[in-house]
């Protein structure tokens, strides 16, 4: 059996979305060509552009898009450190950036890099559940601060953070507000005017449409400062031509999310919850990790005393399942998860972890085949481990 | 959802993986002759290795171990485990992290760090050998000796700096700071870096 529970990482291709792209491959024209050939795919950018702000409550004309998450964080971040006198942005003398610990590594080392040029940049502490501590962001917000950016949904928790509340603290501050919501939007309800955000970053392949496109809002009359330039496309807000296929089926996933999200969603936190009380049966020494309830329905994040992360993914992977890890040696690196440690975690328990994220493919057999495989594995690392005893083991939290 | 032939890994480490040998079963090591632990949970791996010896001759009769660890730890330390069996204490002191990973078809770079825990957690047992049957003459501590005396930087942190990833004299400065004040030590440490790369990956 092939199951796929690692949804936050990427989502398979909605079936409405790639016949959506099957037929956009015939369209081959630029659409900033004046000739029929061009028309034709300007018409089908702006019937997806309409499509996609109308998902998240925006004008259409607030719509930039862009190649990815990460370049709609980065550009929103770039803004504000620009040195220039004919910059506006950067003529505020607000050079002060607040952000957290727990964002994506794309605002996190931007951030840094921004400190480097000059940008003073503050990252805000979260409790245990991951949720961003409002009274530290008080404090911190000075006429110094130009820009708040926190994310609505954490990637590898799944944490929910209340965006209306932070922009609204904000905004009294005087500063602007963005969120990076590529985990959020498509799976809970996103409408930027009741959010009050000024940014807002999302992607198509978190949500069944393909990689390589995602969009960035930008509030009307917001300054504002291309991050990629030397064309008049998106407003001249993002030179380059247009991923017309890509925009085809990010217009087309939003869609299918309008349609189906609702039930989805409900679905999935059902199947959390099989899950969650499964694996609480039947393992001993376990920390779940992420908001009890604010937090994604698809997306459960455990932490199992004495077994390292990357060995139960890869045991996992065996046995045909596929999860993520915060453990240091999945990554690459030598540091475990900075969200998992943001939660105040030790490193053994965030070294520890699985991710396990559902999608709308994830059916209640997986589940239960899961639920059957991982105890075995869970037992198996644990009998060859130093780092077990059985009830005597240290592991964060409870 | 590798498929075998997209395996990260080389066959004979997922050979290792999946059925690792010589597992020390419980926690009980009073039948072994030497026994060496290494790493710690901070950092995500901790190995414990057991050793049993005949004493006329020097030679290690069995090798078991535990760890704490991902995947290469455990492939490398099960084919090690076995290597080592039969071998005097001598030879298997000096079975090197790059002997582990020919035998294991080659690792990748980012795991070579992984692997050297049990090599290490060996040569522990030797020495815990040795201390046990009072020949503490051939305890081989391994000394680390002071390179960048501004910064007081080590061989031992040069070595770990290019197991992470360290392979110019400018990431290892990242990494470790190292002749970062009066840069008297620049040619020791560039050798040094050479020959750690060279043992480690055989650049």
């Amino acid at each position: 059996m092939q199951v796929y529970f690692d949804n936050n990482a990427t989502t398979p291709l909605h079936p409405e979305v790639k016949k959506e792209l099957i037929a956009g491959m015939e369209m081959f024209g630029n659409p900033s060509s004046m000739h029929g050939f061009g028309r034709e795919a300007r018409a089908n950018v702006e019937d997806s552009r309409r499509k996609v702000a109308d998902f998240i409550g925006a004008h259409e004309h607030e719509l930039v898009f862009v190649g990815s998450g990460s370049e709609a964080n980065n550009t929103v971040l770039s803004l504000f450190v620009c040195g220039t006198s004919q910059c506006i942005p950067g003529t505020r003398m607000r050079s002060t950036i607040i952000t957290t610990k727990i964002e994506h590594p794309c605002v996190l080392e931007t951030s840094e890099c921004l400190a480097h040029r000059g940008a003073n940049v503050k990252f805000l502490d979260v409790d245990r559940y991951g949720k961003v501590d409002l009274d530290q962001l008080e404090s911190m917000l000075g006429d110094d601060v130009g820009l708040v950016s926190v994310m609505m949904a954490n990637n590898e928790i799944g944490t929910l953070q209340d965006i209306e509340t932070i922009t609204k603290m904000v905004h009294e501050r005087g500063a602007y507000m963005h969120t990076d919501a590529v985990q959020a939007v498509g799976k809970v309800p996103v409408d930027v005017r009741k959010l009050g955000v000024d940014f807002l970053t999302m992607s198509a392949h978190k949500i069944y449409g393909p990689k390589g496109i995602g969009a960035l809002f930008v509030r009307k009359g917001i300054p504002y400062c291309p991050l990629i330039r030397g064309g008049h496309q998106e407003r001249g807000r993002r030179a380059g031509t247009e991923n017309t296929l890509g925009i085809l089926g990010l217009g087309k996933a939003v869609e299918m999310r309008s349609i189906e999200m609702a039930a989805e969603e409900k679905r999935l936190l059902e199947l959390k919850g099989i899950l969650k009380r499964g694996i609480e049966e039947k393992i001993d020494d376990i920390h779940f990790n992420g908001h009890p309830e604010d937090s994604l329905s698809g997306t459960l994040n455990v932490s199992f005393a004495g077994a390292e992360g990357e060995a139960i993914l890869l045991y996992l992977d065996l046995e045909g399942i596929a999860v993520s890890t915060g453990s240091a040696c999945a990554s690459g690196s030598l540091d475990p998860s900075h969200v998992l440690l943001a939660t105040g975690v030790d490193a053994e328990t965030a070294h520890g972890s699985i991710r396990i994220s559902m999608g709308r493919e994830s059916t209640l057999e997986e589940v239960e085949y899961l639920l059957e495989v991982l105890p075995k594995t869970i037992q198996r690392i644990r009998d060859m481990s130093t780092a077990y005893i059985k009830g005597g083991c240290h592991v964060a939290g409870r | 959802m590798l498929q075998a032939g997209e395996w990260a890994y080389t066959e004979k480490l997922k050979e290792h993986f999946m059925s690792p040998k010589n597992i020390l079963q419980g926690d009980n090591t009073d039948d072994f002759d030497g026994v060496g632990m290494e790493g710690n949970l901070q950092c995500g791996d901790q190995m414990l290795v057991a050793i049993k010896v005949d004493k006329e001759k020097e030679v290690i009769t069995d090798c078991k171990w535990k760890t704490y660890g991902c995947a290469s730890a455990i492939a490398s330390t099960s084919i090690l485990s076995e290597m080592v069996k039969g071998m005097t204490l001598d030879q298997a002191f000096h079975v090197s992290p790059k002997d582990v990973a020919k035998e294991l078809g080659g690792l990748p770079d980012h795991k070579i760090h992984c692997s050297v825990l049990g090599d290490k957690a060996l040569r522990a047992a030797i020495n815990n050998f040795y201390s046990r049957n009072g020949m503490d003459d051939k305890v081989k501590e391994e000394q680390a000796k002071i390179v960048c005396q501004c910064m007081n930087i080590t061989d031992h942190d040069i070595e770990d700096a290019v197991l992470e990833g360290a392979r110019t004299y400018y990431e290892l400065q990242e990494r470790t700071k190292l002749g970062t004040v009066c840069g008297q030590c620049k040619d020791e440490a560039e050798m040094l870096l050479e020959k750690f790369k060279h043992i480690h990956f055989g650049a």
